[in-house]
């Protein structure tokens, strides 16, 4: 109960700091008049990563060099550069580690099937571990054999003679 | 006995990954810029404010770009191996000074003008080398650190390794120590310069 109520707590507090975070963001970049050209910055900086504070995304960051790569997409967005173009841009310049979700190939496999992969292997252990134990049980719930029946014929009768 | 072994193996797995994990440095982020072409720049030189200096005035020659600012406290850690570097190597080295005045924190850039900007920059940047010493050969004032972006500059100091074809041969992000101005740099330029 009480364990419950904690994770809930936690899970509402990252929630609202997340929002809190958000909201300063977008006060800032309210500066520009364009509402679809904001948000299109908003997604795109939702999508990068700020390599300064490297968990944080350059909507989310504060960082100098998070609001210099905002000031480039907005820049990039103004100039009528595709979300592509823009992300392509970045890629170039900081590599895949710039993106937050990045792209599945060679060396990013064990990043993205990893996760897959161990649940897998959960699943299966989970699984024999499930089916032992049925068997174990099953074999445990055979009915009494003649001897074992009339050896508890004789406990019980010997723990309450008539 | 055997359940415990395969409980005790997939522990000791998770403790190596942790402790391989926790041994490498996140800021270490693999340049994609090397093997690749210097980003073309044409930015003011600190010395002489009316020439600038890009890539392509180093073309033919092997060169290092470091990157540098007076607020940048690792700057000031690597700065005497440079400056040891200028007397021993002949190698030039070029000082790109990235967002001197901006980079601080310090100061309110809402209310600065352009100018008064410029003219600050150059007079903190000239006097930190007075103070400490002048391992450029030239330094290029990058103020509003456009630069630094197509750099994929991220954390100042970072130096790169530019061959004499302009393209980036090695890329090291923060201050460069005896040893790896020993170990990677260095041998690094006895084979570019061939």
């Amino acid at each position: 109960m009480t364990w419950r109520a904690i994770i809930l707590a936690l899970f509402f507090a990252s929630f609202f700091t997340s929002t809190a975070t958000f909201a300063s963001a977008t006060t800032e970049a309210a500066l520009a008049v364009d509402p679809v050209a904001e948000k299109r910055l908003q997604k795109l900086s939702e999508e990068l990563r700020c390599l300064v504070c490297q968990n944080q995304t350059i909507a989310d960051s504060n960082a100098e060099l998070a609001q210099d790569l905002r000031r480039e997409v907005r820049a990039m967005i103004k100039d009528g550069k595709t979300d592509k173009e823009i992300v392509d841009f970045m890629v170039v310049r900081y590599g895949d580690f710039v993106l937050y979700r990045p792209p599945v190939k060679g060396i990013t496999l064990l990043l993205w099937g990893g996760p897959i992969a161990l649940m897998l292997l959960g699943l299966f252990v989970l699984q024999r571990y499930l089916r032992r134990r049925s068997t174990r049980i099953n074999a445990e719930d055979q009915p009494l054999s003649a001897e074992e029946s009339s050896r508890a014929d004789t406990l019980l009768k010997e723990l309450n003679p008539k | 006995m055997n359940r415990y072994f395969w409980i005790l193996g997939a522990f000791a797995a998770l403790v190596l990954l942790l402790a391989v994990g926790l041994g490498l440095n996140p800021r270490d982020v693999p340049s994609p810029l090397v093997g690749k072409p210097a980003p073309a720049f044409n930015l003011n030189v600190l010395a002489t404010p009316d020439k600038a200096l890009g890539p392509k005035d180093m073309q033919g020659k092997v060169w290092l770009l470091n990157v540098w600012a007076s607020w940048c406290v690792s700057c000031r850690a690597e700065h005497p191996v440079l400056v040891e570097f200028s007397k021993k190597v002949d190698v030039p080295l070029i000082g790109l000074n990235y967002k001197e005045v901006r980079g601080d924190g310090g100061f309110d850039m809402g209310k600065m003008a352009a100018d008064e900007e410029k003219k600050l920059a150059f007079q903190r940047a000239n006097k930190w080398l007075a103070d400490h010493g002048d391992p450029y050969k030239l330094t290029v004032m990058d103020l509003d650190g456009r630069v630094g972006i197509d750099y994929g500059v991220y954390g100042v100091p970072e130096t790169y390794v530019i061959d004499k074809a302009g393209v980036i041969r090695m890329k090291h992000t923060g201050p460069i120590t005896p040893d790896i101005l020993g170990k990677k740099i260095m041998p690094l330029l006895a084979e570019l310069n061939k």
